[in-house]
């Protein structure tokens, strides 16, 4: 049995991502994203029998909070791919007949949970083996090690990855819910943005914010009932590799080769098929080593692609079309979460002056 | 007499489990952790082989030689005790028996540190109890 057209999302919501949302609490936060989805999906909340979260904020306590009973309810925790499993893990909820429509929401507030990207982390492999030897905040050391090893095997040059950042500027200059809307980067403001850890620049990392997005996934025959044009689910894979960087046999390699390679079997589609493209962006070099492992550009060849392509909502192919997290900010979990809600914007026609040309088919790396 | 030593000490989560690796150091020696079962040698440590079901686990004596996998200068420390102006090498070094380990590499500018550069594993008394392991190029 395939997923292959499933389950369809039929409705979405996003609370705007600000640097800090001043009086907000994080199950707020959810609920406010959970009724915008709901509203935008004609559906009532009664009709809502499924709730998948981010694990930070627990089911119980949102499905109360906001008045739902649903009958099925569960906290994915894959750390920033916790939205594109929570929507993988609700079309399989609803195909194993547990539920038939779910919401799936996440949010981060940093003032109701203190940011855990600085300082030192408890006892922990990080602590015996890492931070000892000087680590940079959050993960941002792992991602110089890539972004390093990218370079020596590829040739790839910090300008060529500079040129994704400020593609994703352009995006987000037509995205008011981006934290950067209102503040265009050139490729050499990009450039000339300070190290934090080399080769990683400033602006090639992501800013942590406060905000929260929701979807509603059905089945494809309610998904027909309902008032929008529904982005249909066509295939879904996961690969689950080394939680330390480090761990990796080759660093330069991710395990999108196995997640990508699944989900487009089950679609039917292969990489020369995608029209546009979301894709998971903590940094620079995680969306550029995704991309080519997702075989939309041959392995090593990123820089070149970025030179020679627009990426731009307007261009020949599209990616990050709302600013990804680099432009639009990193509200938790939910900035991953929100490359699957613009690229289900995008397919139900809903993005207004970024809607890409061609929005049929949609890749997202969560 | 020197400053003390004011940057964050290994802090394991299984103290038991890496004691024989931080005594090992103190008498410079890198030692792996090794399973008995199937002759696997891996790091970090672990209570479990990472290859086979095995807790039956002992130390090998590793060669202390390996190359530099990657490195980032670190320029916005996590700790403050590590925050300068020049930043310093982070890196990770890939040992001749296969596995790779985080560490510093010292005895080099920072400028002049390449991927694939060979390197051995130095020791650095940080206090009475801590000797850290470090890599200088041959
Ligand atoms: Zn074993």
């Amino acid at each position: 049995m395939s997923l292959r057209g499933r389950a369809a999302i039929v409705g979405i919501g996003e609370v705007p991502t600000k640097r800090v949302h001043e009086g907000r609490t994080m199950v707020g936060l959810c609920a406010e994203a959970a009724e915008l989805a709901i509203k935008d999906s004609g559906l009532r909340k009664e009709d809502i029998n499924g709730l998948v979260t981010d694990g930070v904020t627990p089911p119980p306590g949102l499905a109360e909070y906001i008045g739902i009973q649903p009958n099925f309810a569960t906290g994915v925790t894959m750390q920033g791919a916790s939205g594109a499993t929570a929507t993988m893990v609700a079309t399989a909820a609803i195909n194993g007949g547990i539920c038939h429509t779910a919401l799936v929401v996440m949010g981060n507030a940093r003032t109701d949970r203190p940011d855990p990207g600085r300082g030192l982390s408890g006892a922990s492999i990080r602590s015996e083996w890492e931070e000892p030897y000087g680590m940079a905040p959050g993960a941002n050391t792992g991602y110089g090690l890539i972004y390093q090893r990218h370079m020596h095997e590829y040739g790839t040059t910090e300008e060529q990855l500079a040129k994704m950042a400020a593609d994703q500027r352009f995006n987000a200059q037509k995205n008011e819910n981006a934290v950067f809307h209102g503040q265009p980067a050139s490729k050499e403001d990009i450039l000339n943005s300070r190290y934090i850890n080399e080769p990683i620049k400033l602006l090639e990392s992501v800013m942590p914010c406060d905000g929260a997005a929701a979807l509603i996934i059905t089945t494809p025959e309610r998904a027909k009932t309902l008032k929008n044009k529904p982005a249909y689910i066509l295939g879904t894979g996961l690969k689950q590799g080394e939680a330390n960087i480090w761990q990796r046999d080759r660093i330069t390699e991710t395990p999108a080769v196995e997640s990508v390679r699944r989900a487009l079997e089950m679609s039917g589609y292969s990489p020369g098929d995608i029209e546009f493209a979301e894709f998971y962006d903590c940094y620079t070099i995680l969306a550029a080593v995704c991309i080519e492992d997702a075989g939309l550009v041959e392995k090593g060849e990123i820089g070149p692609f970025y030179e020679s392509t627009d990426t731009t909502y307007k261009g020949t192919f599209p990616i990050n079309t709302d600013g990804g997290q680099l432009s639009g900010g990193q509200p938790g979990l939910a900035g991953g979460f929100r490359h699957v809600i613009e690229g289900a914007r995008q397919v139900m026609g809903k993005a207004g002056p970024r809607q890409v040309p061609n929005s049929d088919l949609c890749l997202v790396n969560g | 007499m020197a400053s003390a030593y004011d940057k964050p000490l290994p802090v394991p989560s299984n103290p038991t489990l890496t004691k024989p690796f931080w005594e090992a150091t103190r008498k410079e020696e890198l030692l792996l952790p090794r399973c008995n079962t199937c002759s696997a040698l891996f790091f970090y440590p672990r209570e479990v082989c990472p290859k086979c079901p095995s807790m039956d686990l002992g130390w090998q004596k590793a060669s202390g030689l390996g190359k530099v996998y990657s490195y980032t200068k670190v320029k916005q420390a996590a700790h403050p005790s590590f925050q300068s102006a020049d930043g310093h090498i982070y890196a990770i070094i890939q040992l001749n028996e296969g596995m790779k380990i985080p560490s510093n590499i010292v005895g080099i500018d920072a400028d002049d540190v390449k991927i694939d550069m060979d390197v051995v594993a130095v020791f650095e008394k940080v206090t009475d109890e801590v000797t850290l392991v470090k890599f200088k190029p041959i």
